[in-house]
Order: C-alpha cells, then structure tokens, then sequence
C-alpha cells in the first residue's frame, strides 16, 4: 500500500515538473507586468531543440542547454516587439505560440521516431537512504531539483531583494518606477529572458525525461496551464509550487479512478483540471477582490519612456 | 547613441494604409528566405502558397469557404477586443454553438421543415453567446482574468463534446462509432456557388460590414472602444464596465455559436468529436491581422486562408512540410503587429543628454 | 474450328477488347495518400506511408504517388481529397474513419477515380471501397504472451476510444489470456486520444504503479514503451514495431503492413480489375504481422509462433466459442465463430473482465 502511494507520488512528481518550471518563470515576468502567452511557443522549442541538441551531441546534460537557449532566443524575439515596439502582449504572445510550434515542428523533423537520451536520476548520498521519505524526495533528475531551487530562489529573489523589489516596483506602477530612475525596459527584458529560459527548460524536461522523444506538439497545451498556474498562485512562488503538483496530481489520479473503477466518464476525469483551475481562479480572485489586489498592476500594459 | 521609438503627434495616416503592404511585402521576402534555407525554390514556394489559391477557380473557392468561419468569429473578436476584453475562448463557443444548433436534427429528428435551419443558427448564436457569458461572469463578479477562463472553458467544451457525442447523442445505427446521425435536409445551409460554397460566406460578409459600420458610426460601438482604450474616461462618459464586458463577450461568443452551427448544418452534416481545426484560435490570429476593424476581417480572413489553401497545394507540389503555414502565419502577424507600431510611433536616432546638475 | 474453340477464342477476343471490364487498365498510375496524423508518428500514419512506400518501390516507373499528411477530419479532409481528385490521381487512400463521408461526397463527384476508405463502412458510389485489418488477431497472440510471462496476473491497458475496432483488441486479448491462465485479469485506461504521448506515459505510470507488469497498448506512440523500459517491466509495441525503443522490454508489436493490400490495389488500377469491395484482411493476407518475438523464454516464444501459425492459415479463429459475455450470457456455442458483423459493432466484453465499458 505505501509502495504504491509512494510510486504515484513519484509519477505525479514528474507530471507537475514541466508545469512548475514553465509557471516559475511566467511568473517573474507577469510580476514584472508582462503577460507573456508565448510559453506554449517557448515550451515547445526548447523540447524541439534540446531534444536536438542531445541526439547531436550524445549527452542530455547538453540537451539542456540547447532547450534553455532556444527558449531564450524565442523570448528575447517577443521582448524586441513588446518593449522596443510597444506592441500588444496578447497579441504578439499568441503570434510567438504560433511561430514557436512552427519552428519546433521545423526543427523536429529529422528526429520523428528516435529514442532519445534520458536524464538519469541522481540520488543524494545519504538522505536518498532515508526510510520513507528518502527516496520520495531525493533520488530525482537535474530538472527537478532546479524546479524547486528556482521557486525557492524566486521567492527569494522578488521577497528579500533588491532586484526583487525593483520588479515588482516596475509591474505594479511603471510610470513612478521609470521616474524613480528604474529602467523599467531593461528590467523587463531580464524578466522575459528568465521566463524563456525556464519555459525552455520545462520543454526540455519533455523531450529527455517525461517522454524522451520528439514528437509534434508536445507540449500539449501545457504552456497554457502554466499561464493559469501562475494566476492560480496569486502571482507568489511558493502557491505556484502548491498549484503545479496539484495540477499534477488531477492529471494523474483521473487515470488511478479510471483502473480502481470509479464510474465517472473519463471525459470529465480529464476535464477536471481545466474546471479547477477555473474554480480556484474564481476563488482566489473573488477573495483578493477586497484586499490590496493581487495582480501586477501593470499587467499587460506597453510602456513607451 | 541609439534608436528610440517616441510617440507622434496624431495619427500617421499614410501609415495606417502602408502598414499592412508592408508587412504583406516584409512576410513575403523572409517567407523566401526561409524556403531558401529548406533547399525549395523561393519563387515556386511562394507561387504555390499565394498566388495558385487566388488563380484557380477551384482553390479561389475553397478559399471563400474557408474564410466564412473565420471571418464570422474574427468580426465578434475584433469588437471584443477593441473593448479590451480578451476572450481567448471563441474555439469552445465554436463547439457549444455547433452542439445547441445540432439540438434538433438530433435530438428531434422528426422535426422537419423550412424552420428547421433557422432554429439551428438561432441556437447556435445562443449556446455561443451563453457560453461566453461565463468568463464574462467570472470577470464581472469575481475579478477573474477572462483570458484564463475563456481558454479554460475551450478545454472543457471539447470534452462535453467528445462526451455528447460517445454517449447520449450517438447515433445508434453507427456502429458504435463517436458520431450523431447525419442531419436530414432541412438541416443542411444552402449551397451557393460551384459546390461547397454555402450561404454562410454571404452571412459573414454581412456581419463584418454591419459591426463594422457599428462599432465607428453608433454611440454604443464608440462606447466600446473608449471603454477599451480609455476606461477612466468612459466611466465619467457613463459607459458601464461591467454592461460592455457582458455585451461584448456575449457577441464573439453568439458569432462563434453561430460559426459553429453554420459547420456542421454546412460542409459536415453531423456532429462528431472533430468538427474545428482550431478556427476559434486561427481567428484571433484574424482578428488582429485586421487591426481590430471588423470590415478589414474579411481581407485578413481571406489572407489567412489563402495560407492555408497554399500551404496545402505547397505540399504536394513541392514538398515542403505543412508546419511553413503555422510559421508563415507568425511571421505575417509579427510584421502586422510591428508595422503597426508607427502609425501611432516613429523611431528617431537620440544622442545620451547629459543631465545638468542641480537641476533646473 | 469446332465450336468450343470457337466458344474460347471469342471469349479471348472479349477479354482482349478495351470495351471489357468497368474501366480500362493504364500504364502508369498515380496513387494518393491522405494521412490524419503525421508520418512522424511512428504508429498509425507511419505504417500507412510505409505501405505507400512499399507500393513505390514494388511498381516502380509504373505508378507516382503523393501524400497529405495531419489532414484535419471536417470540411479541410473534403478539400484535401477533392485537391487530390482534381489533380489526377487514380486511386486515393484516405486513412482515417473520419474522412467516410467526404470520401463518399468526392467519389460522387470523380466518378473515374478509384476511392479506398480504411475502416469505414459506407460504400455509397461504385468507386468507393472500404479495407480493414484484422488486429484482434494479433491481440489474442500478445494476450496469450502476458499471461505467460506475467508474474503479478494482471496487465495493464491503454485505450485510446471504447469503439468496436478497440473493444475487438481488449477482448481478443482476454481470450488469448484466459487460454494460458483462466483468471487472469486486464485494467483498462482510456486516455481519449489515439496519440498524445505525454498522456500515455502518464497512463503506462499509473498502471504500473497499480501494480500490473505487462502492458499493451491501443495508442500508437512509443511513450508507454519508453516508461515499461524504465522500469525494467515488459510491453507490447502498437502499429510499427518498437524494439528501438525497448531493447530489452518490448515482447512483439501488432505490426500494420499494408504493403501487400495497398500493392494490389494499385495494381488492380494498372490492369484494368479495380473493383468495389469490402475487404477485412488480416495474418493469412499478410496485413496483420507480428515483429519478432524477443525478451520471453523459449517455451513463450515457440507457443506464440504457434499461435500466429493457425492464424495465419486459418485453422484458428481468436472468437471461437465457447465465451461468454461479461454480464454471464452467452454470446458463442462451443465450436462456433464470431460472425464479422457482430465484431464490426462489438460493444460488449466477454467474462472475466471487471471494468465497465463506458457507453
């Protein structure tokens, strides 16, 4: 009975890894007050490119990094149109999906149908060797390890930092922030390069750990999750954390009820995570409604100095 | 020394006519850029993706047939936007449009006559324009993004969908397989032209030019757009946040329905798990391509479309893959977007001023 | 001349005349693919290509081919088979359920060009025909393989939808499951899609986790593969064969050849003989082929050939009675064989499965 528990822990651990790491990112850059809805994009061709970059060179460490360029290289396309141009984010966050798929489906051609190199998992000496817990929580790969270092990071980062403050500064009210003398357009562009970095990285965590290969369209609409996610997690770090491996844990159990025979259609067992994000969104903003708000001010809006 | 956009006075207005030549012009040269670095012919690929749908009788029509749906929903998206009402959901409105219009062909299949399709399209419009009312909802009450829950919902109506349609609505002398019955003939949108062109592309037509004309020439329509740009100073006008948010989505989403029903009474005849390849997606794409104008949906419908057909005739005549659309499609919308920049903006060479000290 | 050689030579003089038969043959064909998914799939729209392929390198200078591929089911399926009509091509193969009405509508309208549908049913104009494969066939082979190599008794299964093609699998593979171990047990999952490789490894962790250690699949990524091999267990590859994914876990893989229908087909064209039928293939016509038997014991391995033999030359049936259904009833006597017809729409499991089929 605890072997089981323990082992869809662990399945649930890798279902949430790619959501937390995409959403860690989104969030430092809707924190700054850009809506990035280019995370499918970015997503999708970090999976593309490192799956790539790990077949040409042998090594998945290696295909990390190709996914955490490219999705990098994606973002800083979206940052040149929404900074420099002051175009509409949500517009050009869908036109960035849609090029992102595009490229990644270009870039994926030559390696439909090979078995790709994985990510072994690394044990911790010593605590892995804990009873229980031990192997629950420290005998994982690279990917899931950095997912809750850059949450625990970014709560750091945007709580007790001086950098932090200046983010959240710029995305709650870019107007005194650049009168301050914050360059808010710089700042901006740092947090869209995270976030691309990071949603890179989760597309990555597809294509060598989660499923490694290559296939079209991937990502699956995960980017959109994680886009919720951060909403979900009322825009702080540590509830983003929470959020993903609930998410997880909905994408998973549905097929647990599924074997142990509950007599729901499964239909709605996989419809049940989009119906909880909904509720928690309304939930959560429905409660904020009264407080200090939760939402980046500045969400959203071009800023031209 | 650097470049620095900076806003202009007023509006540019040869811009605003340059603008989407240029972006055309701008996607055309990097489209044969790109056929280049695949080893095609750039003049072939191009010919084949733009020039060959519009020269064809044939293709010129598939075109028309496509761009109805999109053009329909991209008209309620352009109105929803120019509010500033993000409803990112059109797709799932499609679908619960289509399920409320197919009501009764399948659920009450003795019911015949000429009223028939009307009926359809009208609850095809409701379905859509209650469906969207949810996130419109969730927004005016709760303060909940409606970006998020509209798509949400997308996911939601694919899987009522998908369970309709297996389950109670099946058509129980198919085999088991995920489809209602077909839909008897009164059910079925008039043909106009060669053969699939139905009467749906001159409703659209008709609906982009109608919102058009609302949306610059009513009071309401100017209601919308000061809403959208300028919310302060609607609110002192009068305008009601809440009553445009309800309006506005209630609209996309009615188009959408409307959309929806129009499919499958026209070119699919049943309902089934399938019936979008992601129009309510591919509109938004329309949407913006027509700046938010609902008349200039019909051109950028038609635009879109032509990259569709062409990339479809691209494939088989040379043998480029299907995913240059999505990326030829990017490509258009962010050089729309970046044009557009100056009609409002220009770029001007700045040198760094040195600050005085002491301030003055 | 006495009058039967009369008789001969005139009916020779007929055959010989271009006025015989429905259409004359031609010297070079052109054959068309319409794919739902992308031949990257390395499952369903793989194998159909590969059959192309075959196809291309049987006849040679003979016949062009071309394809479609992740053609969308709707109004976009209609043009894309109307295109492909329009443009000169004989014969065109339209690989998905989906595409049976649009199929139907086109062969209306091209009454000169030859239609093939896979897994439809409706034949509606002359030039229409319809081809299935039977792949239950395999299932009971791959059903008799878990049971022999399964130490816990229960295997996993993924199911994309519960129609009758899926339902066919599930029972064969029960059938050929109880011949080896009467109380053996299957989970059945349902992810609702054909491929989606992130929900399928999902699911093959689930089942896993539930405590099965043999799994088959009815989806046509590697995904569930790649996680058996993970975890050391065993499972069975889905429309191509998956070895490369599976070393040392994968036990066989349903194999859809399509090469030997499609080479027919097109020929049928070239000579003139095309003509409409119904045609439901399967090991003894070589569409249904089993990749090699690897990872078992020797014992497994000679009783699964065994198996596949009388298949192949039709001594055995997988539905032959007795079986019973699931609610107790019986459904076939002992010796008789399921009718096609009652497979076609099969929506009912035989005993010994627990899960609910959902309606």
């Amino acid at each position: 009975m605890f072997d089981m528990a323990q082992a869809i822990a662990l399945t649930i651990i890798a279902a949430s890894t790619p959501l937390l790491l995409a959403a860690i990112g989104e969030l430092v850059v809707e924190r700054s007050g850009v809506l990035n809805l280019g995370v499918e994009g970015m997503m999708i061709v970090g999976a593309a490119a490192g799956f790539a970059g790990a077949q040409l060179t042998g090594s998945a460490y290696a295909g990390i990094l190709f996914a955490l360029a490219a999705g990098g290289v994606l973002s800083m396309l979206f940052a040149l149109l929404v900074l420099f141009f002051a175009t509409n984010q949500v517009a050009t966050g869908l036109s960035i999906t849609l090029l992102g798929i595009g490229i990644a489906g270009l870039l994926g051609q030559g390696f439909v149908g090979v078995p790709g190199v994985k990510l072994d998992a690394i044990a911790i000496p010593l605590l892995s060797e804990i009873p229980l817990l031990g192997p629950l929580l420290f005998r994982h790969d690279l990917l899931v390890y950095l997912s809750i270092a850059l949450v625990a990071g970014t709560w750091y980062l945007l709580a007790r930092t001086r950098l932090g403050l200046t983010i959240r500064a710029v995305g709650d009210n870019h107007a005194s922030a650049h009168a301050i003398g914050y360059n808010v357009l710089a700042v901006r562009c740092l947090a869209i390069l995270f976030g691309g970095i990071c949603a890179g990285l989760a597309g990555g965590y597809l294509s060598l750990v989660y499923t490694p290969q290559w296939v079209e369209g991937m990502s699956a609409g995960r980017g959109w999750i994680a886009v919720a996610l951060v909403v979900f997690a009322g825009w702080r770090p540590l509830r983003a954390l929470a959020g993903a491996y609930l998410f997880g844990a909905v994408l998973i159990l549905q097929f647990h009820a599924q074997a142990a025979g509950v007599g729901i259609p499964s239909q709605f067992l996989s419809a049940l995570p989009y119906i909880a994000t909904i509720v928690v969104l309304v939930v959560i903003s429905a409660s904020r409604r009264s407080a200090s708000g939760a939402a980046p001010a500045c969400l959203g809006q071009p800023f031209v100095p | 020394m650097w470049l620095r956009l900076e806003r202009r006075s007023g509006r540019s207005a040869w811009m605003a006519l340059l603008s989407p030549a240029a972006a055309f012009a701008l996607t055309l040269v990097t489209g044969a850029v790109l056929f280049l670095a695949l080893g095609k012919d750039p003049v072939a690929g191009l010919y084949f993706f733009f020039v060959e749908p519009v020269t064809v009788a044939w293709s010129l029509e598939e075109v028309l047939v496509k761009m109805t749906p999109l053009a329909l929903i991209a008209a309620g998206l352009a109105v929803c936007f120019a509010a500033s009402v993000w409803n990112i959901g059109a797709e799932g409105q499609f679908i619960l449009g289509a399920i409320a219009g197919s009501f009764w062909p399948v659920v009450l299949p003795d019911l015949q006559g000429p009223l028939i399709l009307p009926l359809m399209l009208l609850s095809g419009i409701l379905g859509g324009a209650l469906f969207a009312s949810l996130p419109a909802l969730f927004r005016v009450r709760f303060g909940a993004n409606e970006i998020l829950t509209s798509l949400m919902l997308v996911y939601v109506a694919e899987l009522f969908l998908d369970w309709l349609v297996r389950g109670p609505w099946r058509n129980p002398a198919g085999l088991n397989f995920p489809e209602t019955r077909p839909f008897h003939d009164w059910a079925s949108m008039p043909v106009i032209g060669a053969d699939r062109l139905n009467i749906g592309f001159l409703a659209a037509l008709a609906v982009c030019l109608l919102l058009a004309f609302a949306l610059s020439r009513t009071f309401t329509g100017f209601g919308l757009r000061l809403s959208g740009t300028a919310p302060q100073a609607a609110r002192f006008a009068g305008i009601s946040r809440n009553g445009t948010i309800y309006l506005v989505m209630a609209l996309s989403g009615g188009l959408a329905g409307l959309a929806g029903a129009m499919e499958v009474a026209g070119p699919i005849g049943q309902l089934r798990t399938q019936i979008s390849p992601g129009y309510g997606f591919t509109a938004i794409i329309v949407a913006f391509l027509a700046r938010l104008n609902p008349a200039g949906a019909i051109l950028a419908a038609f635009v879109l479309s032509v990259t569709f057909i062409g990339g479809e005739s691209a494939q088989i005549a040379i043998g480029v893959s299907d995913k240059i659309t999505r990326v030829f499609q990017g490509i258009l919308l962010f050089y729309v977007l970046t044009c557009d920049v100056f009609i409002l903006h220009r770029l001007r060479w700045v040198r760094p001023v040195r600050r005085l000290a002491g301030g003055s | 001349m006495k009058l039967r050689h009369l008789g001969a030579l005139a009916l020779a003089a007929a055959f010989l005349s271009p006025a015989a038969g429905l259409a004359a043959g031609m010297d070079k064909a052109k054959a068309c693919f319409i794919y739902v998914g992308p031949i990257g799939d390395f499952g369903w729209s793989y194998q159909h290509d590969q059959g192309r392929l075959s196809v291309e390198k049987a006849l040679g200078d003979k016949v062009e081919t071309a394809y479609l591929e992740n053609v969308p089911e709707g109004a976009d399926g209609e043009r894309a088979i109307e295109r492909f009509a329009r443009s000169g091509c004989n014969i065109i193969f339209t690989t998905s359920f989906g595409f049976m009405d649009a199929t139907n509508k086109a062969a209306a309208k091209f009454p000169d060009v030859k239609f093939e549908h896979a897994t439809g049913y409706k034949r509606e104009h002359p030039n229409v025909a319809t081809y299935d494969s039977r792949f239950y066939q395999g299932r009971y082979v791959i059903g008799q393989i878990a049971a022999k190599v399964s130490k816990t008794g229960t295997a996993g299964y993924i199911g994309s939808f519960p129609i009758p093609e899926v339902v066919q699998g599930i029972n064969a593979f029960m059938l050929g499951a109880q011949s080896v171990n009467p109380d053996f047990k299957v989970k059945v999952v349902w992810v609702n899609s054909w491929f989606d490789p992130g929900k399928e490894a999902d699911a093959a962790k689930s089942l896993f986790d539930q405590g099965v250690d043999v799994l088959a699949q009815h989806t046509d990524s590697t995904a569930a593969m790649q996680v058996a091999a993970e975890r050391g267990l065993h499972a069975f590859g889905q429309a191509s064969d998956m070895i490369k994914f599976g070393p040392k876990t994968q036990l066989t893989a349903i194999v859809d050849e399509w090469a030997p229908y499609y080479i027919e087909r097109v020929q049928a064209v070239l000579d003139g003989t095309w003509e409409q039928q119904a045609t439901w293939d399967g090991m003894e016509d070589g569409t249904v082929v089993m990749a090699p038997f690897t990872n078992m014991p020797d014992d497994v391995k000679a009783m699964a050939e065994k198996t596949t033999a009388s298949i192949t030359d039709g001594s055995f049936h997988p539905f032959t009675g007795p079986i019973k259904k699931q609610d107790g009833s019986v459904w076939l006597k002992e010796g008789e064989v399921a009718e096609d017809g009652v497979l076609a729409g099969m929506n009912f499991y035989v005993e010994g499965i627990d899960d609910k089929l959902p309606q």
